[in-house]
């Protein structure tokens, strides 16, 4: 009877220790399970948010290519109007001027004009004069000459530019005459002459 | 029987724990896989909201096709207006 009771008590320990197992086992893969799907989930709006990123950003590629292809154009169309009309020197100085340090890259589509020695034109003319320059005023860009009058003044750099405009506006009054006030409200009404309208005084002679 | 009794407390003081500790592992990585995933929605829908304005790009374009024209036709009139270097 005692061995029975042995076996019994054995096979008693071992089933209990399956069933631990097990129940361990469902217990984890389950909570495994909910926590995948709670994955799943979650991806499933990632794809749904990046298929949106992917949709909106399809055309975004060939839209900036379009726009770049107009920049350069712009750009070369700039280019070769400046150099064409200033000359490759003073194209490469007027830019150097504006942007200090680009005369050193060139222009893009001219790349002989990397190796010119730019002129210093942001130190010998105004910026005023450059500006001029921009605008086609027929600023005395080409009449620098360092023996003859200075273009540049250190302290007034906005004289030489000042000097290409009308006398009184260089002189820069401080109030410039005012125009007449006309009318009846006028501060000032001039005296009429009392003979307008009246009966002459003395008759033209008509026996001539 | 002793056999049987050696292999009953492996089973439950070896094999039990080891089952659960690996179990506990899978789960624990399984949960921290949930709040990756849930940022990372969070900014897919905020890259996707971000694009929204990309529409906006047809009018930048046709706003730098206009300026480029309006340029061409200015550097036309300069070249003829101003004499060559």
């Amino acid at each position: 009877m005692a061995p029975v009771l042995a076996f019994m008590a054995v096979g008693a320990v071992t089933a209990l220790g399956v069933v631990m197992i097990v129940v361990a086992l469902v217990f984890y893969l389950v909570s495994v399970i909910v926590q995948l799907r709670a994955i799943t989930r979650g991806l499933d709006e990632v794809i749904t948010h990046v298929g949106g990123i992917v949709e909106k950003s399809a055309p975004v590629n060939g839209i900036v290519t379009a726009i770049n292809e107009q920049l350069d154009a712009g750009v070369d169309l700039l280019e070769g109007l400046l150099v064409k009309k200033a000359g490759m020197s003073d194209a490469v100085g007027l830019v150097d001027g504006l942007y200090a340090g680009a005369a050193a890259t060139g222009f893009r589509n001219f790349p002989e004009s990397a190796a010119v020695k730019a002129p210093r034109i942001g130190e010998t003319y105004t910026r005023g004069t450059l500006t001029l320059a921009r605008l086609g005023r027929e600023a005395p860009i080409a009449l620098g000459n360092p023996a003859g009058f200075p273009l540049r003044d250190v302290e007034g750099g906005s004289l030489a530019a000042r000097l290409l405009y009308p006398d009184v506006r260089q002189s820069r009054p401080e109030s410039l005459p005012r125009s007449p006030v006309i009318g009846t409200d006028a501060p000032v009404q001039y005296e009429q002459r009392e003979d307008i309208g009246a009966p002459r005084k003395r008759l033209p002679d008509r026996s001539r | 029987m002793i056999l049987w009794w050696i292999g009953d407390v492996v089973l439950i003081a070896v094999v039990l724990p080891v089952v659960v500790y690996l179990l506990r592992g899978v789960l624990a990585a399984a949960k921290s896989i949930v709040p990756s995933v849930q940022e990372i929605a969070t900014v897919a829908a905020a890259g996707s909201k971000d694009l929204d304005s990309a529409a906006l790009l047809l009018t930048t374009q046709d706003q730098v096709t206009k300026t480029v024209a309006g340029v061409a036709n200015y550097g036309g009139s300069l070249d003829v207006i101003l004499d060559d270097a």
